[in-house]
């Protein structure tokens, strides 16, 4: 009975510290909208406005009309998608041969290939732009989707381990009946690895939409722009003057892909397949 | 071609169909990885600036970098940043996980609350986060001067500029989460029942058999979590751009000034070797130290 008690209460605070720490979580978030629809002016009151009444609406019309966000986002959309097919495409026919088929030296090519996994990517960037700069492909998308299609060494670690649980008869049975190894790969090891394939492509969007770095030292015509380096650029040119609501509405349309593709598809997130490589 | 394939035996052609399938990503290793990491060391001993052909300085841009003040004191903000944010992200998310690992109910819609902001841009982030801190209009000195408090110019001031940056990064801590709960959960339950009928309290259950058993992920997320500090560079970017008086240089900021701005590439790349060498060290000490608090399953050892 009193351990029962004590049990209750155990989780009595076990509640309340979370729902505190989520209103620190998702308060900034609140703010971010609400801010976005409030006018100039009630930015700045003091005590501070919470809710907006009437919501100022025509703040992103503002911003649709002053800023081409439906460019950036098209940028963004067609990077994003494009590097979603080659990670996708590159890795998972890499990790097939790695986890099935037989040759020599094939293991210390794959050990190779694990070690830039302790690279910080820092240390390549400097030299992947001079490379991209001497190919003319500075200001173009091609240095942040072409490598996408060749390869990432943890992807292929990731789909190797998951191709690596799938029964050998399964195969045997298919090259009984005369299909070669692209056949293999296309009808029975594509549709088994779906879930690691759809993890793969949920993380990489998240990765490739997010990205900062590549867009700002690699795009420098504004029309080129990602939504990411967009908002660097809108952050800058506003900084000054007072209008933290344009700024909130913009942050506000750029994360929502993300927090849709999020909500959406949770359980990928939630297993942790990706980060840990460990098969969920 | 049957005619052809036929003369080789099914090794070859298997061997020839695994050197198809990987090909790709063996091209992607040597032209992308490989060549420009060879590249690079040769880089970082010229003075390359993108324009013309780079001249060999020998190791001018490493004795030039200890040198400049403000190489010195982004390695003294980045340390700085890593030293406190690593300890504190990984507590606090580890306790977060423990206190959700128990069996409550409607916790998932916790488990998405607190991972949400881990998947969002980081740019938007940094700009949200900037106008909260603002120092005359920002919500949280607004709420403090409510309750009677002045608030600090959390960007403005050099004394507390870094330590904001240091605050908000727990925003995105929920990252780390489903890795814990997913170390936490393959802790088999009757090592805890047997604990308890022993009469182990709660401290004697986390100190003994779930940190020991959690430890390889604690390595894992102690990693990941130093090499992501050592990288610092949207918030700074975004937030303060460096200042106030250098205060949130972080090392990648000022790599990134060296390169791009002024387009010092020979120098922004000597700094990137050094990033890399000052992390492989840490990463070969902390698996150094792996046997002293490192516990495997089914691992054999004295004490």
């Amino acid at each position: 009975m009193n351990h029962r008690k004590q049990e209750t209460r155990q989780h009595a605070i076990a509640y309340l510290v979370l729902l505190v720490g989520s209103i620190a979580f998702l308060f900034p978030l609140f703010w971010q909208v609400t801010t976005s629809l409030k006018t100039s002016e009630q930015t700045m009151l003091y005590p501070p406005l919470w809710l907006p009444m009437p919501a100022q609406w025509q703040n992103y019309a503002i911003l649709f009309e002053r800023f081409p966000f439906w460019r950036y986002a098209g940028n963004s959309v067609l990077i994003s998608s494009t590097v979603i097919l080659g990670t996708v495409l590159s890795n998972s026919l890499a990790a097939y041969g790695f986890a099935r088929l037989r040759m020599p030296g094939k293991d210390l090519i794959f050990l190779l290939l694990l070690s830039t996994l302790m690279l910080p990517g820092i240390v390549l960037v400097i030299p992947q732009f001079v490379l991209f700069h001497r190919l003319n492909w500075v200001d173009t998308f091609n240095p942040l989707i072409i490598p996408a299609f060749f390869g990432n060494a943890f992807y292929i670690f990731l789909l190797r381990q998951f191709f690596l649980t799938v029964p050998r008869e399964l195969e045997e049975a298919a090259r009984i009946d005369g299909a070669g190894y692209l056949r293999i790969y296309a009808q029975i090891m594509l549709p088994l690895a779906l879930p690691a394939l759809i993890a793969v492509a949920i993380y990489t969007f998240i990765g490739s939409w997010n990205d900062f770095f590549g867009p700002l030292i690699y795009l420098s015509d504004q029309e080129k722009y990602t939504v990411a380096v967009a908002l660097r650029y809108l952050a800058g040119g506003v900084r000054s003057r007072p209008e933290n609501h344009l700024l909130m509405a913009a942050a506000t349309l750029s994360i929502i892909p993300c927090i849709a593709v999020f909500l959406a598809a949770q359980r990928w997130f939630m297993q942790g397949t990706v980060v840990t490589g460990v098969k969920g | 071609m049957t005619h052809t394939t036929s003369r080789l035996t099914l090794r070859q052609r298997e061997a020839i169909a695994c050197a198809c399938f990987i090909a790709p990503a063996v091209l992607g290793f040597m032209v992308f990885t490989a060549a420009p990491l060879l590249a690079s060391a040769w880089l970082s001993l010229t003075d390359y600036a993108l324009a013309g052909w780079p001249n060999f300085v020998g190791l001018d841009n490493y004795r030039a970098l200890l040198e400049d003040e403000f190489w010195l004191r982004s390695v003294r903000v980045t340390v700085q940043y890593a030293v406190v944010a690593v300890p504190m992200w990984l507590i606090s998310s580890l306790a977060l996980a423990l206190i959700m690992n128990q069996k409550l109910r409607g916790v998932a819609i916790f488990r998405t609350i607190y991972y949400l902001p881990a998947v969002l841009s980081g740019v938007a982030t940094a700009m949200l986060w900037g106008w909260i801190l603002n120092a005359r209009v920002g919500i949280l000195n607004l709420t403090l001067r409510f309750v009677g408090l002045q608030g600090p110019n959390w960007l403005g001031d050099e004394d507390w500029a870094l330590w904001s940056l240091i605050l908000i990064s727990l925003y995105t801590m929920g990252w780390y989460l489903p890795i814990w709960l997913g170390g936490l959960q393959s802790i088999p339950t009757d090592l805890y029942e047997a604990a308890t009928i022993d009469g182990a309290g709660w401290w004697g259950r986390l100190h003994r058999i779930t940190l020991p058993m959690l430890s390889p992920v604690l390595l894992y997320n102690l990693m990941m979590n130093m090499i992501w500090a050592l990288q610092l560079f949207t918030e700074p970017m975004i937030m303060t751009g460096g200042g106030p008086k250098f205060a949130t240089l972080s090392y990648v900021l000022y790599l990134y000034n060296n390169g791009f701005k002024y387009l010092r590439m020979g120098q922004a790349t000597a700094m990137a070797w050094l990033l890399f060498v000052v992390t492989l060290l840490l990463t070969l000490l902390v698996f150094k130290s792996t046997p002293f608090w490192v516990y495997y399953e089914g691992e054999q050892r004295e004490r």
